[in-house]
């Protein structure tokens, strides 16, 4: 473009600090807790060190007066259930934040409920207060494959999705959109969706955590809630996972998360049943290798079942 | 309309100003926004000033953080009555019921008749004042 040349103010050789502008954006802040909080994803945080570098490059260009548009941030983050697709959503709202990219930085988290309507005329209307939402932002759209269904000729999921095509396209500047799903039915999705999978420039895949990575995770877990494994329920938890890994349903850090909120159950069974009755605080702290080790996944060599019926009696009380 | 030279209609605030422009509305959508308020559009072509009832244009927007998303909908509601007065109005939640803390005009028909006086005289030769909006004189839809 022959504009860039005359806008341009500073001389070709004039500099610019690249290490004060990274410090400024303090957005070293913001990668550094994600390689603290964030187990493994190794490719997932190359990808967002390249965005974050992109974008910094991007900035400081634009104060050198080259501009060249601003860049398609449209994502998408494909992985199994539990990789970390929303935590990495909400870490990505707050990175392009920081870099100046989206005005307020908020995450608005979506799924097929909130987009699509239930009778003609619904969906649009419902469509844009979303995106209106989301305006200044990010929207999360969860499981985004849902939003069309090729079966059901008369699903409203289509127009919604030509709606959210229109303002990716115009509203560039103004908000970001991430979809995320299984890798095979999001493939599917944009395979039946090419308008999408061409405005989509950032594809991200989560790969699953290994037994290790897990065990971390668990130890993270714990540690937010004032718990912690015993030495010998750290052992007992490993050889939980490994086994774990290897059942149906197995769900990542949500089978961590779940399978914690069933041993911190069980703990604080053992201590009403046990003899103890002065407990200290470490007591009240520990998991032993029994809180674990009575899981079905020993005794039956089957996942626990209700186990989701434990949990949220738990949230509520 | 004596002191209003360009016959601009009067009403809510800034309308003693030029026109606002995008980036000034989108400055004060910004405002109303971090006050937490409501906001919302509306249409008309009967500029009297006891007209207090404007039609909608969609629902009131409540939860937004970004102007962006509004100035969207101006855009559209300018796209469809181009020649309506169009107010934005940001409605305050505070008091139990959504009072209106702030209107402003966004958008005028091109050419804007104006007021004339109506006089009515009463009994005893005493005179009853009004006035009339000339546009109003053709029905509605066809006014300007």
């Amino acid at each position: 473009m022959s504009k860039q040349s005359e806008k341009q103010t500073s001389s070709d050789d004039s500099q610019i600090d690249l290490d004060a502008e990274f410090r400024k954006s303090n957005i070293k802040e913001v990668l550094d807790k994600l390689d603290r909080e964030l187990i493994g994803l190794k490719p997932v945080k190359t990808r967002i060190r390249e965005t974050a570098a992109l974008l910094l490059v991007d900035r400081v260009r634009k104060q050198m007066g080259l501009s060249a548009g601003a860049p398609s941030l449209h994502m998408c983050f494909t992985g199994n259930p539990g990789t970390g697709k929303t935590t990495v959503a909400l870490r990505m709202s707050e990175i392009l934040h920081r870099l100046g990219y989206v005005r307020e930085g908020h995450l608005v988290s979506v799924t097929r409920d909130d987009l699509v309507g239930q009778y003609i005329g619904h969906t649009a209307p419902k469509t844009k207060e979303v995106l209106k939402k989301a305006m200044g932002g990010v929207l999360f759209i969860d499981e985004a494959y849902y939003l069309y269904k090729p079966e059901n000729e008369r699903d409203y999921g289509a127009e919604s999705i030509e709606i959210l095509l229109q303002t990716m396209e115009n509203n560039r500047e103004d908000l970001v959109v991430i979809l995320a799903g299984y890798k095979d039915r999001m493939d599917k999705f944009f395979h039946s969706n090419p308008g999408m999978r061409s405005r989509i420039a950032h594809h991200i895949d989560f790969p699953d955590y290994d037994a290790d990575e897990l065990v971390a995770i668990a130890k993270l877990m714990l540690a937010d809630q004032n718990y912690r494994l015993s030495p010998a329920g750290e052992e007992a938890f490993g050889k939980y996972i490994r086994l774990r890994m290897t059942m149906e349903h197995f769900a990542n850090a949500r089978s961590v998360r779940n399978a914690l909120d069933r041993a911190r159950l069980r703990q604080a069974n053992r201590l009403f049943i046990g003899t103890k009755k002065a407990l200290t605080k470490t007591d009240l702290m520990t998991l032993e290798p029994e809180d674990i080790l009575a899981s079905r996944v020993f005794l039956e060599g089957k996942p626990d079942s209700g186990s989701t019926a434990i949990t949220e009696a738990k949230e509520q009380g | 309309m004596m002191t209003n030279t360009g016959n601009l209609l009067t009403q809510g605030q800034f309308s003693f100003l030029p026109p606002l422009t995008d980036k000034q509305i989108s400055a004060q959508l910004k405002y109303a926004l971090k006050n937490g308020w409501a906001i919302g559009i509306e249409y008309t072509d009967d500029p009297h000033p006891r007209n207090t009832y404007w039609e909608m244009f969609g629902n009131p927007m409540f939860d937004l953080k970004d102007p962006a998303g509004i100035l969207m909908e101006i855009n559209s509601c300018r796209k469809t009555f181009p020649n309506h007065y169009i107010r934005v109005t940001a409605f305050n939640s505070l008091r139990g019921v959504e009072s209106p803390t702030m209107s402003y005009i966004v958008n005028r028909p091109k050419k804007e008749p104006g007021f004339g006086l109506v006089r009515q005289e009463g009994a005893g030769r005493s005179v009853s004042y009004s006035i009339h909006s000339y546009a109003t004189d053709k029905p509605e839809g066809e006014r300007y």
